[in-house]
């Protein structure tokens, strides 16, 4: 990229864009709030007929814009971003870390989703399981939170630890929301 | 006929002129112009007062070819050079077209790589240049009706349409000598016709069934934005597969055979259609073909065996329902508001049975036939600056997700579906063959894990990596999505710095050289007209850039530049404003890149300045 589309130079931080601090707690109301009027004033739309190089410009902001509101929405993103801005590198390998404790419940959670399909209400025990998932990926969340808000962070392994359970979490999600709309459509279920 | 829209010399549009402009609904079986006056949008009749145009082409051996209704009543005795439902080949490929729509009584051509062409009695002809005549036609009349040439028009497009059916109607836009602004979202312009009017906010879901495209898309819409949240459908799903569905059963009960010849098949269709209107607010219609010779036959449709025949297709519509909604992270519930678009949705079990999934009424008070078109006549008006003060704005997604091939056939995902645009995602890739000097990209779209499932919309190679051991390369491939929903790609070796990079169009679509030699035909003296083109559209950007940086710094010049930058500016635009009285478009073009070199610093302080201003007040003192 050139001199000319780093220019809105807060770029170097997501944050700053919203004029937002620089925390795992986002406000969520007052960031869609200012997503809304940071649009309204780069969107392409609003340089419909411009010269090229205004529209070239908005196009790049209203990117990136796009690009630090889906990240500071989202729980893991924003996790491995204020990483990232503490100057560690997010690994994305996704080999667990030694908890076998974890790794037992991986394993219990995705055999539990396999049967449900079989089962004799499935829709039911689906609807159960995407309510653990969730609470167990809340409580993620909470430490995560309780973990950036300590003053040493210099050692991020717990971090790290954390957001890939947060990632399984989120993949056996998208699976059993997956299976749930599989079933919804077959039976003919809203 | 001019092809362009072009302002006299001299005679450049001052800031707060009214621009003209207009909205376009490019549809399967109809389309329609509008433009708004005095504030209020509507769409804009023909000569005879009709504001549908049926999107139909008859091209005929030395004569220019007709549109609309007048080529309508050739369809049935010519079919073969009458094309209806050419929004069903836009950015399609021979294989797909003859194997989906195997019914179509048109002759085929294999065109170079894959994008069909159709033999007619007017020539070999491809669907970007049949929609264009459709388009010529609608500007045509909106010049007419409006006293001057359009300035700029946005044309809609399904939402679930992808890059390269996206691509095919910009090119048809271009090729019809138009401006296109904005390639907008069909439900989203429903969104804006419908949202305006009733100044709603909470979510919205659109439910749009044309002629031949479906479209879910579910909004929220909140002071003045439209963030579409999901959207989902079938490009080739419509009202046309009812008529089909019909003339199937019509013919069955006539004891016609399968092979049906062209003219006959054109005389079920037309037949179909009519049952199925009739349908709407009857119980039964009556039906009667005449077969060879004197043979008639004659029968009832009751509204009760239409149901069963259409039952299904309607079926199929509920599916994307439930996906966008699921990919909106929402419920059914939740949905405050459901609008009804497009002519298949006055059809009652379409009403019935949506409306028993959404477990609420519909809202079918503005035209399902004309919201569109309406709705892109507003965007029209807000994009060529008439209403400055409005504060509506349009956040829309990308329907499909776009992806890379990997190794083994498969497909890694660059941008998910449903990703708000403009986007800009990048990935590193990496050589997997010791000394490998070039590597080809697959550039794909679709939702399946195997490059097989998925639309190939371009292939294309970075070459002249300097050879390192396996996996020592970084290849960055940045995917760039636009406004339009048009994508842009590029790759670059990050040690060595080699770039490639591509406008995703060749696999259907047509190349600039192409568009330019269209153009080139469709003039009499070729060579002069595309000369004297090309200065005005130069002389025409020369003065927009010039009048764009004439108001910026009577606005920001004083506060954001020092004397010597203003200085550098002022030189660079005045050589520009020189040069433009002359005539040679090549020194034009130099002179303009002059002055966006010059303003370039003083463009982007005055972007950085308006995000500070929208954000003043927001400054958060303890950043920790």
């Amino acid at each position: 990229m050139n001199a000319v589309s780093m220019s809105y130079d807060l770029s170097t931080n997501y944050f700053e864009i919203f004029a937002l601090p620089r925390s795992y707690s986002v406000d969520r109301a007052m960031l869609d709030e200012r997503y809304r009027k940071l649009q309204q004033t780069v969107h392409p739309d609003r340089f419909a007929t411009a010269t090229d190089q205004e529209r070239r410009i908005s196009m790049q902001q209203t990117a990136l814009i796009n690009e630090a509101y889906e990240t500071l929405k989202d729980p893991v993103l924003r996790g491995r971003y204020l990483l990232e801005l503490d100057g560690h590198v997010f690994e994305d390998n996704r080999s667990m870390t030694g908890d076998p404790a974890f790794l037992m419940e991986q394993i219990e959670l995705r055999e539990a989703l396999a049967e449900v399909r079989g089962g004799p209400s499935p829709l039911e025990a689906l609807g159960r399981q995407l309510e653990l998932i969730t609470s167990r990926f809340s409580a993620l969340d909470d430490e995560l939170s309780s973990w950036f808000g300590q003053p040493d962070r210099s050692f991020p392994d717990v971090a790290v630890g954390i957001i890939h359970k947060m990632q399984f979490y989120r993949r056996l999600e998208q699976e059993a929301l997956e299976l749930e709309f599989d079933l919804e459509d077959q039976t003919g279920l809203v | 006929m001019a092809l362009l829209q072009i302002s006299e010399p001299g005679q450049s549009t001052a800031p707060h002129e009214h621009r003209l402009a207009a909205g376009i609904d490019l549809g399967t079986t109809n389309s329609l112009v509008a433009t708004v006056r005095s504030g209020q949008a509507d769409t804009l009749p023909d000569a005879s007062g009709r504001h549908l145009l049926p999107s139909v082409v008859h091209y005929r051996s030395g004569e220019d070819p007709r549109v609309g209704e007048e080529a309508w009543s050739g369809a049935s005795g010519d079919p073969m050079n009458t094309i209806i439902s050419v929004k069903r080949l836009m950015g399609r490929g021979v294989a797909d077209v003859t194997a989906k729509d195997a019914h179509l009584p048109y002759e085929f051509l294999q065109g170079k790589p894959g994008m069909p062409l159709l033999r007619t009695a007017g020539g070999d002809v491809s669907p970007v240049e049949i929609s264009a005549e459709i388009l010529r036609t609608l500007k045509a009349r909106a010049e007419e009706s409006l006293g001057g040439e359009l300035e700029g028009v946005v044309v809609t497009v399904p939402a679930y349409f992808d890059e390269a059916q996206r691509q095919a109607t910009k090119d048809a836009g271009r090729l019809a000598g138009l401006n296109v602004m904005r390639l907008l979202n069909e439900p989203t312009a429903a969104a804006v016709a419908y949202g305006l009017d009733h100044a709603a906010e909470g979510v919205v879901a659109i439910y749009d069934l044309g002629g031949g495209t479906f479209d879910i898309s579910i909004l929220r819409l909140n002071k003045g934005v439209f963030e579409v949240m999901a959207t989902g459908g079938d490009s080739a799903l419509g009202g046309d597969d009812m008529d089909r569905v019909i003339a199937a059963w019509i013919r069955e009960q006539a004891g016609i055979g399968e092979d049906v010849d062209p003219m006959l098949m054109r005389r079920l269709l037309h037949d179909a259609r009519a049952a199925k209107e009739t349908l709407t607010d009857q119980d039964e219609v009556s039906l009667r073909v005449s077969l060879t010779g004197a043979e008639e036959w004659t029968g009832t449709l009751t509204r009760e065996r239409f149901d069963q025949l259409i039952g299904s297709l309607v079926e199929k519509t509920l599916s994307p329902c439930r996906r966008a909604l699921r990919d909106a992270g929402l419920r059914s519930r939740d949905v405050s508001e459901i609008v009804m678009v497009g002519g298949s949705t006055r059809v009652p079990l379409v009403r019935e049975q949506v409306s028993r999934f959404f477990g609420r009424e519909l809202l079918v008070d503005i035209d399902p036939d004309k919201v569109v078109a309406i709705g892109a006549a507003i965007q029209a008006d807000i994009l060529a600056g008439n209403r400055s003060d409005d504060e509506m704005l349009l956040l829309d997604v990308i329907p499909l997700s776009l992806g890379l091939e990997t190794m083994g056939g498969l497909v890694e995902k660059i941008i998910p579906r449903n990703t708000t645009i403009p986007v800009a995602r990048a990935q590193e890739f990496t050589t997997f063959k010791d000394g490998q000097t070039a590597m080809s990209l697959h550039v794909v779209q679709g939702e399946r894990d195997r490059v097989s499932d998925c639309r190939s919309l371009a292939r294309f190679e970075l070459q002249g990596i300097p050879p390192m051991t396996a996996g020592a390369a970084r290849i960055r491939v940045s995917f760039q999505v636009d406004a339009d929903g048009l994508l842009n790609v590029e790759a670059q070796e990050q040690v060595s710095g080699v770039q490639s990079s591509i406008e995703v169009k060749p696999s259907y679509g047509l190349t600039d050289p192409e568009i330019e030699a269209m153009l080139k035909d469709s003039m009499d003296h070729a060579q002069d007209d595309m000369n004297a083109r090309r200065l005005r559209e130069h002389q025409v950007e020369a003065d927009r850039v010039l009048e764009a940086l004439s108001s910026a710094l009577a606005e920001d010049g004083d506060r954001l530049l020092t004397d010597e930058e203003r200085a550098v500016v002022d030189e660079a635009a005045r050589v520009l404003a020189q040069t433009r009285q002359g005539s040679d478009y090549r020194a034009i073009k130099r002179a303009q890149e002059q002055v966006e070199q010059a303003s370039a610093d003083f463009v982007a302080r005055r972007m950085d300045a308006s995000i500070r201003k929208a954000m003043a007040g927001h400054r958060i003192e303890d950043f920790e």
